[in-house]
């Protein structure tokens, strides 16, 4: 039951009042059913974006916003037909989860006993059906939450508007309700936009993700690509832990201060930056490798380790190495690193 | 010497209390005394609370009306108005803001004599009630857009209505299914204190009013000035059981929203 409109950004930019440029023309193209994540660091400009989509942000003159390509940007929020869940959910002190969750259908003049039905099942879809009469100020955090959701996909939107639903929630809880967020998204099939700063959420929930920085797109792309391939030393920062390192290159291979590794098809030549996940780096006694480094120190995380390592590059990097590996503080090392894992930077 | 010290502190809280209470206990005694030169030992009578009545009962009705004509304007108008204030700032609603403050600031004679000066010679309007409503409202309105305003300032009001919308609603069920139940502690609490105040109102109402439009107050310093003190006595005892029920209600309303306060 695949529900829901695509949604096309045509040149949406928006200026503030006050002259905060918020979000600069942009360009982009949601599929139908399925979930974009826009991530970036606070202040970008993603709910800012996304608003522009609800239409409670009118974009700058000349942006338009379309759903199944039909103009939209002169519609009022309350004739779109979207699903909101806001970051402090929003929900109305004065009425009972059921009557919050049931408001929606009331305003498009559903009758009361089809109400009823749909709200039973959305209270069984978010697994919260005892909660039916309790008042809002009578729920947890993570209630509230699926209440908000409940609420917003009751009404069967044609997009559902998602800014940063679990940032308020303790870490435990966040990943829970990811994966119940992650499974509800997929059987409804809906079209989805989803706003976080939090990139392991972007990972678990995006088909794909939007990567902004200072009211820009910098990347789009699945979040296999955003990781392994990131197109700026941004997106390799933001997303998971990387090493970016400067060095020269000639000949198909780099050099640092510590050694020299194959460059991938196609090489560079001269300086040039690139990036290295520390799961890439393989850690091994030193002779006989092209590269190698000193341990700087070493931090037991359980199922891994994380070393640090001097002496191999211009800065220290971080490499990972399995729990059992015996490694200690001033250990001499090589590091090896498949040629398709290093990812030569642009910027 | 602590135990000195309690006794010292209830004999004065005690002291003061009486200070205050004995002269009203008094007046109130008095307006049930037969003839109060001869003290209780002549008899008590509800002679002269049916005296009050026959001689004023039509001050106390058109208090009542005044009173609630005043509360359905501050409503209507006050409501809206702390919204917007709350709402959608501007340099307007700050304005209007300021100049809501100076009828609490300015005397109420002057108040009155602005109105006298701006409307009396609107005939029908003099002679009416309506004008007393609307010196009044003038006079309490910021009372109630403050109380609404800091309800509705004390939660995201915006961001409610931002859901509500995205559910489908338009401004004006916006309005009626969130904003309003949201002000509601406001509204009720607002709504007490433009009615007391209403019902007390002297100064404003002494200048407006005419012979044929008197208030409660009004009607009580008539009786002071021309009675004798056993019927001005017995209108004030008439006086206080119509407000105190009103000023234990305010304590009650005070009291629930600042226990909701707490536990939010
Ligand atoms: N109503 C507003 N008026 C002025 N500036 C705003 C407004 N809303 C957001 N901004 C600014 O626009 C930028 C982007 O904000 P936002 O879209 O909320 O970022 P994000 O959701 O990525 O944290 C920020 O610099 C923010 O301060
Ligand atoms: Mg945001």
């Amino acid at each position: 039951m695949s529900t829901g409109v695509s949604v096309s950004l045509r040149a949406i930019a928006k200026t503030f009042p006050d002259g905060t440029r918020a979000l600069k023309p942009t360009d982009l193209t949601v599929a139908k059913g399925e979930t974009l994540v826009f991530l970036g660091p606070s202040g970008c400009g993603k709910t800012t974006c996304l608003r522009i989509v609800a239409g409670l942000e009118k974009p700058d003159a000349g942006g338009r916003v379309l759903f199944d390509g039909a103009d939209v940007t002169e519609t009022e929020i309350e004739h779109r037909n979207i699903g909101m869940v806001f970051q402090s959910y929003a929900l109305f002190p004065n009425m009972t989860v059921a009557e919050n969750i049931g408001y929606g259908l009331k305003i498009r003049k559903v009758p009361p006993a089809e109400r009823a039905k749909r709200v039973a099942e959305m209270l069984a879809l978010t697994g919260i059906e005892p909660l039916r009469d309790r008042r809002i100020d009578q729920l947890s955090g993570g209630q509230r939450q699926r209440v908000a959701l409940a609420r917003a996909v009751a009404i069967r939107p044609r997009v559902l508007l998602l800014d940063e639903p679990l940032t308020a929630l303790d870490a435990a809880l966040r990943d829970r309700l990811r994966t119940e967020l992650d499974q509800l998204l997929r059987s409804l099939g809906i079209t989805a936009i989803y706003v976080t700063h939090d990139q392991a959420e972007a990972m678990s929930l995006g088909d794909r993700i939007v990567v902004m920085k200072q009211g820009e797109i910098v990347q789009v792309g699945t979040p296999r690509e955003v990781y392994f391939e990131p197109n700026s030393r941004f997106v390799a920062e933001f997303i998971g832990a990387a090493n970016v390192i400067e060095g020269m290159a000639s000949e198909g291979s780099i050099r640092f201060p510590g050694g020299q590794l194959m460059l991938p098809e196609p090489p560079a030549e001269g300086r040039c930056t690139i990036m290295l996940r520390p799961e890439a780096i393989e850690i091994r006694a030193p002779a006989g490798e092209d590269w190698t480094g000193t341990v700087q120190g070493v931090s037991f995380l359980g199922d891994r380790q994380r070393v640090t390592i001097a002496g191999a590059a211009a800065e220290m990097i971080v490499a990972e190495a399995p729990n059992r590996t015996r490694l200690k503080t001033g250990d001499r090392v090589g590091l090896a690193v498949a040629p398709q894992a290093l990812r030569i930077l642009q910027d | 010497m602590n135990r000195l010290a309690y006794a010292l502190a209830l004999f004065f809280t005690v002291l003061t209390a009486a200070f205050l209470a004995v002269p009203a206990l008094m007046s109130m005694l008095a307006g049930v005394t037969q003839i109060y030169a001869r003290g209780i030992a002549s008899g008590l009578t509800i002679d002269w609370i049916l005296e009050v009545w026959r001689l004023y009962a039509d001050t106390i009705g058109r208090s009542i009306a005044i009173a609630m004509m005043t509360l359905v304007v501050t409503l209507l108008v006050g409501i809206p108005l702390a919204y917007a204030f709350v709402v959608r700032p501007s340099a307007l609603t700050r304005a209007l803001n300021e100049l809501m403050t100076l009828p609490l600031a300015v005397p109420g004679l002057a108040v009155a004599l602005a109105m006298l000066q701006l409307y009396g010679n609107i005939d029908w309007f003099r002679r009416s009630s309506l004008f007393i409503v609307a010196g009044h409202v003038i006079f309490t309105l910021p009372f109630m857009v403050r109380a609404v305003a800091s309800t509705l300032g004390a939660i995201d009001i915006r961001t409610l209505e931002e859901g509500a919308a995205s559910l489908g609603a338009g401004p004006l069920r916006r309005f009626l299914d969130v904003v309003i139940p949201a002000a509601m502690p406001g509204v009720l609490a607002g709504s007490l204190m433009v009615v007391t105040l209403s019902i007390g109102e002297f100064n404003l109402t002494w200048m407006l009013h005419t012979p044929l439009t008197k208030t409660l107050p009004v009607g009580l310093a008539d009786s002071y000035a021309s009675m004798r003190l056993e019927i001005a006595s017995a209108y004030t005892l008439v006086f206080f059981i119509m407000i105190v029920p009103l000023l234990v209600a305010m304590q009650l309303v005070a009291r629930s929203k600042s226990r909701k306060g707490m536990s939010a």
